[in-house]
């Protein structure tokens, strides 16, 4: 009961300051925030694109997948000599140690699975539809934007979620490199010997990744179209249903 | 004849990677206002035939005018805006609704908000639609419902031409059927130029002005009315397509009128028994009908004869009739349930002769 009531007290007497988890979780989410958009803007277009036009986009899925069997704390390891190369550098910035390397690890998990679950869902929107499309004399730009990628926003917010999800858990690993965040109370936790710190810092970084699972889940159900039937919105199809032969990535998130 | 509003001129098309053209040196042309039907067995180049009209596939060889311009001097999705395309699983968006996917078209030219709402509303009630499905999405609606919507959708920017790809495909047969009637009604209305693919023969033969039967390989076997072609089949490929029930096929075509018909046992109320016997002996029957002013009132027996005049009789009413607009197929039907094999027919109230079963298989064999 002793350890329960040192957790209460934990939260109560650490909430606020500059080491406080107020501040801490707002670092966290900073983080994940501009790494998971930095990803959306990078790989959404690209993945939209190459699944729109049908053309080499197997390749880069292979190409990206070989960032996914990187572990995240290797992309951190040798993300930190190369921003603090970058920091002496250029001129905007200042620090190649905390937020830029963290960001650089989370950028590159993100990648991947934001543009897999682009690609895929732009590939699996049912042929005869876009067909159907092209004859009625839609151009290639508008079928991907009013016809594709409506059709795949269920796959793509999907892919968005899980990714966020994934980033704010491995956010933590920020504080190996200098960063706040969460994972801060973690690893000090750890140095200090002090569990009630540790708990306190996973149980937020938990809540935090749940908290990131229902906001996303939220923003699928408003955001797609109520004509595509709210099983879609909650699973992703399975791959058999969805792709056409020898499109068949087994990167899909499930 | 007048300007065809569709014409291909030798047109082959040779998907890479294989030998065989798809189509071969295809020639046919479709008039305005005309239904067009191309059927044959798969792989016989129906459908690409059709893809190459509106570009979904550019052809090898050979040319494609539709209402006199090359297909190919058009940009493709500027011709598309102008032809109608109705697929057969419809092919509606469906994270559109109702509503917005007829939009479809007029949206893409850029009409603005009044006129695409007046047109859209104008639409539903065009193809028979309940307007309270305007804001429904495609997956609440019935295969019917669904096919009504796809056929507003390709007429929602009025194109004089309209391609259909199975279109009754993914409906079961009794909706079809009703689909296929309204189809019909709304050509009679609208005097669009269509072509549409099918498999079915008996459906080619029910809503084609003139049929074009392909063999695989995409070679024109014939090109014809429905009537021509079951009458006179153009050899041994077209005849066993249109089936072993070809005379059949045929008289669902000819109406009674068409067919002259005889007067039949039929006497007045004024005449003697003798005239009637007369009659009765020509046709080799044992009844015969009673005339009255014109008015065919009804039938007596031979027998009845013995109970006194003819102007006495009590007449017989009639179990059977054919309107002079039925179709011999019907009038066969009737006839030979008939155990007399004949039926009397009528032109609204007024009768117009006798049909019998050996007259339809006269007109067969003209």
């Amino acid at each position: 009961m002793g350890f329960f009531a040192d957790l209460g007290r934990w939260f109560l007497e650490n909430w606020s300051g500059d080491a406080g988890w107020l501040v801490r979780i707002w670092q966290h989410v900073e983080v994940s925030a501009v790494a998971v958009v930095a990803a959306v803007l990078v790989a959404l277009p690209l993945g939209a694109w190459l699944g729109h036009t049908g053309r080499g986009g197997l390749a880069v899925v292979s190409v990206v997948n070989i960032g996914r069997a990187m572990p995240s704390f290797g992309i951190l390891a040798l993300a930190l000599p190369f921003t603090i190369w970058l920091a002496d550098t250029v001129w905007f910035i200042d620090n190649g140690l905390g937020f830029a390397p963290t960001f650089v690890a989370l950028f590159a998990l993100a990648l991947p699975p934001v543009f897999t679950n682009t690609w895929a869902g732009i590939r699996g929107v049912d042929p005869e539809i876009v067909e159907a499309a092209r004859g009625m004399g839609f151009t290639g730009r508008r079928l991907l934007r009013d016809v594709e990628f409506p059709l795949a926003l269920p796959v793509i917010l999907t892919g968005v979620r899980v990714t966020a999800v994934q980033v704010v858990a491995t956010a933590t690993l920020g504080a190996l490199v200098g960063y706040g965040g969460l994972g801060r109370y973690i690893i000090d936790g750890f140095a200090t010997q002090d569990d009630v710190r540790i708990v306190a810092g996973a149980l937020l970084v938990a809540a935090l990744s749940v908290l990131t699972e229902a906001m996303f889940s939220l923003v699928e159900r408003r955001v797609v179209s109520p004509g595509l039937g709210i099983e879609r919105q909650t699973t992703v199809p399975t791959p058999e249903t969805r792709f056409r032969n020898g499109e068949h990535p087994e990167a899909v998130l499930s | 004849m007048p300007e065809p509003m569709i014409s291909l001129e030798g047109v082959t098309k040779v998907f890479p990677g294989s030998a065989a053209p798809a189509v071969d040196n295809l020639t046919l042309e479709v008039a305005a206002g005309e239904v067009a039907v191309l059927v044959g067995h798969s792989g016989c180049g129906k459908t690409t035939t059709l893809k190459m009209i509106n570009r979904l596939i550019d052809p090898t060889s050979g040319r494609i005018t539709v209402a006199g311009e090359d297909v190919m001097t058009v940009p493709a999705p500027e011709l598309r805006r102008r032809i109608g395309y109705v697929i057969q699983q419809i092919g509606l968006f469906p994270h559109r609704t109702i509503a917005d996917n007829i939009a479809t078209v007029p949206r893409l030219l850029g009409w603005d908000r009044t006129r695409i709402d007046e047109r859209t509303d104008e639409l539903i009630a065009l193809v028979d639609l309940d307007p309270a499905l305007r804001n429904r999405y495609p997956r609440e609606l019935s295969g019917g419902q669904r096919q009504r919507a796809g056929v507003a959708r390709a007429l929602a920017a009025d194109p004089p031409v309209l391609l259909m790809d199975e279109p009754f495909g993914a409906v079961d047969p009794i909706v079809r059927s009703r689909l296929q009637d309204e189809l019909l009604d709304l050509q009679r209305r609208l005097h669009k130029t269509i072509v549409l693919v099918t498999h079915d023969i008996d459906e080619a033969i029910k809503l084609g002005d003139r049929v074009a039967i392909l063999q695989v390989g995409g070679v024109l076997a014939q090109h014809d009315s429905p009537a021509a072609i079951l009458r006179d089949p153009a050899g041994p490929f077209v005849e066993e397509f249109l089936g072993s029930d070809r005379g059949i096929k045929r008289l669902s075509l000819m109406p009674i009128r068409d067919v002259p018909l005889e007067p039949g046992p039929v006497v007045s109320r004024a005449a003697d028994p003798e005239e009637a016997r007369a009659a009765m002996a020509r046709y080799g029957v044992d009844w015969f009908g009673i005339l009255d002013d014109g008015n065919l009132e009804g039938w007596a027996w031979a027998a009845d004869l013995e109970q006194g005049p003819i102007a006495s009789l009590p007449a017989r009413s009639f179990r059977v009739r054919l309107g002079y607009d039925d179709s011999l197929r019907d009038a066969l039907d009737t006839v030979i349930t008939s155990h007399t094999g004949v039926a009397p027919v009528f032109d609204g109230e007024r009768f117009v002769g006798m049909l019998t079963a050996e007259a339809i298989s006269r007109e067969l064999a003209r």
